[in-house]
């Protein structure tokens, strides 16, 4: 991937029509052939705790450029992420449909081996080790096998070289978004997940995540979690609209973005307030939930 | 403290089974326990023998004593799962207050001159007082967050466990124990030949354990328990009070085991130390996940099965050591049956889940 | 003087002991979520290994290699408990921790079927048998072995969770274990690994508790883990120098208390660790007990907050 290295900052429609160099850690599957598709959930239902969170999610990530997944807070976004991972927590399983990543079945497979296959996963809470340096979080996420591209990284983020021996827990909210966002960066993916990376962040560092981003996406296909309609708007090419543990619409994101009444009805834009008992899934007896 | 908001659709006063919802005549939830009761409270008036399984015919002196202990130790991991099971609270120091029942009793009798029920009444006030202390210390640190309950517990329990090891002035009997102030107690209690009467105490106690956390999980407040076990933030959230509703179920279960701990004391005639240790709690926390923590039945059966079993291996000349087998067998449970052994049962005929194990325990 | 020289260095080899368990401890729960109750049985199992290869060998030369034996026999001991039962349980620590429970109790009892309730005297070698003159006092030589052998391990064990890979990979995983798979990290390796080294170290803590007490006997593990349990509650899971440092204080407590207060350095301890427990500001779920309380409650209880819709329910 090194030719990509430059910094072309605004590099738009790279993405979309590369056939660029294909990375090392995909295995054979589907080699010859352009892929239409990196990663493809398939009618994915989970219960976490008895409750069913997803009731039937099906998209596709785009081969190149930002898949952005949307939906009202609690339809089950980060449980997609996560249940693609492997990532459930405790008492959280897939009851049904399948997750292929280039291909080949990850539905049942060890969290890691899934990552191997070439993701890279920025969390909803950033999911950096405070205890560990800045420079032992990029060490955590070098892959055997592959280059490493620090070059890349210390050009995005000359603050972090600056501060690599810093504990990462004394950083600020955007720097550790920062190292979560270098660290999927490092290696070689083909398919980078975001989750939420813009939450809780000031206006400023928004828009410096978002550049970042943007400059990522020109690089690797990016799934991105994301309640800032803004940023969406900014990088999104393709969205999948999730509610109530569905994935309710699809497809080319500025056609959706335009679709007013979408906007404001499907991701609660406008109304940040609670949502109502309309958008809690199905069989979320929270309280009576455990017989 | 009124609790009408939660979606309990079978919230109801009475003390029906916790999967009550069934249809069927308002009297069939009692039906089983009474019948068990009833077969237990005649037992004594039964002469069968049962080769291999009681040394002896039921009704003589060592098979009762035997199954009363049994019934003690299901009544006490009945009330331990009050918390743990049904709360989720974790405590580690539930000894101090089976221990506390027993030598409470045993020097208010001695040392005050009072009699047993003076003495064993003394006692609960008493402990319950220092639950409701302990308890809360313990809860508060828990409810500011990132202290343990369970520390804190075990810390407690374990203070107590060294003070009756050292034996302070000669008062507890140190590593000894202290054998029971037959003095103060009546005679219908005391002796071989009134071992019926023991075995009628323990069948009482556990009936009273079983009536006061059956209907109290049945009840509005076992539901916000359930709920607290579940997910802390909703009760919250809804307005109701997780400390004290903690707290109540600490308390009743500390009462509970100190009531255990003077019933221990009588069916075992005497305080043993080994009764105030962790590894003790630790023995109740095993009984309640055999038999299936948080069920109606499971307590009772994995009390019951263990002491069983831990008095009786030895005899059958297994293995000297019945913990090595007790340790196995519960190792082994973890895998079969991860949600205890009555939930096996459940799984197959839900229905007659609750009949499967009252002929279970009959058959102990 | 000298009496206060004698305690400190005998204190001193108590917290060494403690530190030894507590280490191991200290790893497994926080990289694996699992209270490993049967760290105490590990210890005993090793103790007896190394009692009978002293009572066969003798000397110095049996020493050594009862240090061996001992240390190998937890290492084993551990990785096959890892193996057999632990792994099995993968996602279920809840029942990995009852499963501790349940050997906690029987390896005791086995031990006990196999030589004996009664305490066994370890033949302690002539060499170390002796006292030394320090400042003053009359020193038992076994105190300065446990404390030097402490150090050691405290020294070995700290370059290899902070210059190796898989160090890395153990102290990311005490804080997040999740995130460490989702950087694509096989942890299941590390868990073998703590639980190796663990094993290693109770297994050592087993040979030189025979030479501090003299002794061994099947529940000596067990009563020991209780306070191996404090010095882990009292340190934290992060940092081993804390887990050591908490081990000292520990150690010293118990027997300043146990002089100065009457024989009552138990009590003492279980004061010092209330008084920690109560004092100590607020963690928000991340101070080892409140971990235990979590994994050992029902298996939906803590998750499903983070998943559910964070309003609007009835």
């Amino acid at each position: 991937m090194s030719p990509r290295d430059r910094t072309g900052p605004r590099d738009r429609t790279g993405p979309r029509d590369r056939t660029g160099p294909r990375d090392r850690t995909d295995s054979g599957a589907g080699m010859g052939s352009a892929p239409a598709t990196v990663l493809s959930v398939r009618d994915l239902h989970v219960e976490i705790g008895g409750s069913r969170i997803l009731q039937g999610v099906t998209f596709d990530t785009a081969p190149g450029g930002v898949t952005a997944l949307l939906g009202r807070n609690g339809v089950g976004k980060t449980t997609t992420v996560r249940a693609v991972l492997g990532l459930l927590p405790d008492g959280g399983r897939i009851t049904g449909g399948a997750v292929t990543l280039d291909g080949a079945d990850v539905t049942a497979e060890p969290t890691h081996r899934t990552v191997r296959r070439g993701i890279g996963y920025a969390p909803e809470d950033r999911g950096v080790f405070t205890r560990l340096t800045v420079a032992e979080n990029l060490a955590l996420a070098e892959r055997p096998g592959g280059a490493h591209h620090y070059d890349l990284v210390h050009d995005l983020f000359p603050e972090l070289l600056a501060r690599r021996a810093q504990l990462a827990g004394t950083l600020s909210g955007g720097q550790q978004q920062m190292v979560a966002i270098a660290r999927t960066l490092l290696n070689d993916n083909r398919l980078v997940i975001a989750d939420e990376p813009t939450k809780g962040l000031a206006p400023r560092v928004v828009t410096e995540v978002a550049e970042v981003l943007e400059r990522a996406a020109a690089r690797v296909p990016l799934l991105l979690v994301e309640q800032n309609l803004a940023v969406v708007r900014r990088l999104a090419t393709h969205a999948a609209v999730l509610d109530a543990g569905r994935v309710v619409h699809g497809g080319d994101a500025a056609s959706l973005l335009a679709d007013r009444e979408l906007t404001t009805g499907l991701l609660g834009v406008g109304s940040r307030a609670p949502s109502g008992r309309a958008s809690a899934p199905r069989g979320d007896d929270v309280l009576g939930g455990a017989h | 403290m009124t609790v009408t908001h939660l979606p309990a659709p079978d919230d109801t006063a009475a003390p029906p089974p916790p999967d009550s919802g069934r249809s069927g005549p308002r009297w069939r939830p009692y039906a089983v326990p009474v019948l068990v009761l009833v077969v237990l409270a005649l037992l004594p008036y039964s002469a069968l023998e049962i080769p291999v399984l009681f040394d002896g015919r039921l009704n003589s002196p060592g098979s009762l004593q035997l199954i009363a202990l049994c019934l003690v130790f299901a009544g006490l991991a009945l009330g331990y799962d009050l918390m743990f099971g049904r709360t989720g609270l974790l405590s580690f120091g539930h000894s101090l207050y089976i221990a506390g029942g027993a030598y409470g009793t045993q020097l208010a009798m001695t040392e005050l001159g009072l009699g047993l029920l003076p003495a064993a009444l003394l006692t609960l006030v008493l402990g319950t007082l220092a639950a409701v202390v302990l308890g809360a210390i313990s809860l508060r640190t828990l409810a500011l967050g990132g202290i343990g309950f369970a520390m804190v517990t075990l810390a407690f329990a374990q203070a107590g466990a060294i003070w009756i090891e050292r034996n302070p002035g000669g008062l507890t009997g140190g590593e000894e124990g202290l054998p029971l102030h037959t003095a103060g107690v009546p005679e219908a209690f005391v002796g071989v030949a009134n071992t019926v009467n023991v075995y009628w105490l323990a069948l009482a106690y556990l009936t009273a354990v079983a009536a006061v956390v059956w209907s109290a999980t049945a009840r509005p407040v076992g539901k916000v328990w359930q709920a607290l076990r579940d997910n802390e933030q909703r009760i919250a959230v809804l307005g109701r009070d997780p400390f004290r509703h903690k707290l109540g179920a600490f308390v009743l279960a500390s009462a509970l085991a100190l009531l255990g701990g003077i019933v221990h004391l009588l069916v075992t005639a005497g305080a043993t130390p080994h009764s105030s240790t962790p590894e003790f709690t630790l023995t109740l926390l095993v009984m309640v996940v055999l038999g299936g923590a948080g069920t109606r039945w499971g307590p009772v059966v994995g009390g019951v099965l263990f002491t069983y079993l831990d008095q009786r291996l030895a005899s059958w000349g297994i293995g000297s050591e019945p913990m090595l087998i007790l340790g196995t067998l519960f190792v082994l449970a973890v895998y079969v049956a991860p949600g205890g052994l009555t939930s096996i049962r459940l799984h197959r005929a839900r229905r007659s889940a609750a009949r499967a194990d009252s002929r279970k325990q009959e058959h102990r | 003087m000298d009496t206060l020289v004698l305690l400190t260095l005998t204190g001193l080899g108590l917290g060494a002991l403690y530190f030894l368990i507590a280490s191991g401890l200290a790893l497994i729960f926080g990289l694996m979520d699992v209270l490993n109750f049967a760290h105490g049985a590990f210890l005993t199992v090793s103790a007896y290994a190394a009692w009978q290869v002293l009572d066969s060998v003798g000397g110095m030369p049996g020493l050594l290699l009862a240090l061996l034996v001992g240390t190998s026999t937890g290492l084993l001991l551990a990785v096959v408990v890892e193996f057999a039962l632990i792994r099995r349980l993968y996602g279920r620590p809840r029942d990995q921790i009852l499963v501790t429970v349940g050997l906690s109790l029987a390896i005791p009892a086995l031990v006990q079927s196999a030589w004996s309730a009664d305490a066994r005297s370890f033949p302690v070698p002539d060499a170390l048998d002796g006292t030394v003159t320090l400042a003053g006092a009359q020193v038992p030589v076994n105190r300065l072995v446990l404390i030097a052998g402490a150090v050691l391990v405290l020294v070995g064990v700290q370059l290899f969770l902070t210059r190796t890979r898989y160090g890395l990979i153990v102290r990311a995983g005490v804080e997040d274990r999740a995130m460490v798979t989702a950087l694509g990290v096989d942890v299941t390796r590390a868990f073998t690994l703590v639980f190796a080294l663990g094993g290693a170290l109770a297994g050592l803590a087993g040979v030189l508790g025979g030479l501090y007490f003299g002794s061994v006997s099947p529940h000596q593990g067990t009563s020991l883990l209780i306070f191996a349990f404090v010095v882990v509650i009292i340190g934290g899971l992060h940092s081993m120098p804390g887990v050591a440092l908490s081990a000292l204080t520990v150690g010293l407590t118990q027997q300043y208390a146990n002089y100065y207060l009457g024989g009552y350095g138990d009590l003492a301890v279980v004061v010092l660790l209330a008084l920690v427990v109560l004092a100590r500001p607020t963690g928000s779920g991340t101070s080892p007990v409140d971990r235990i309380r979590r994994r050992l409650e029902s298996p939906r209880a803590a998750p499903v907050e983070s998943v559910l819709p964070t309003g609007g329910t009835p």
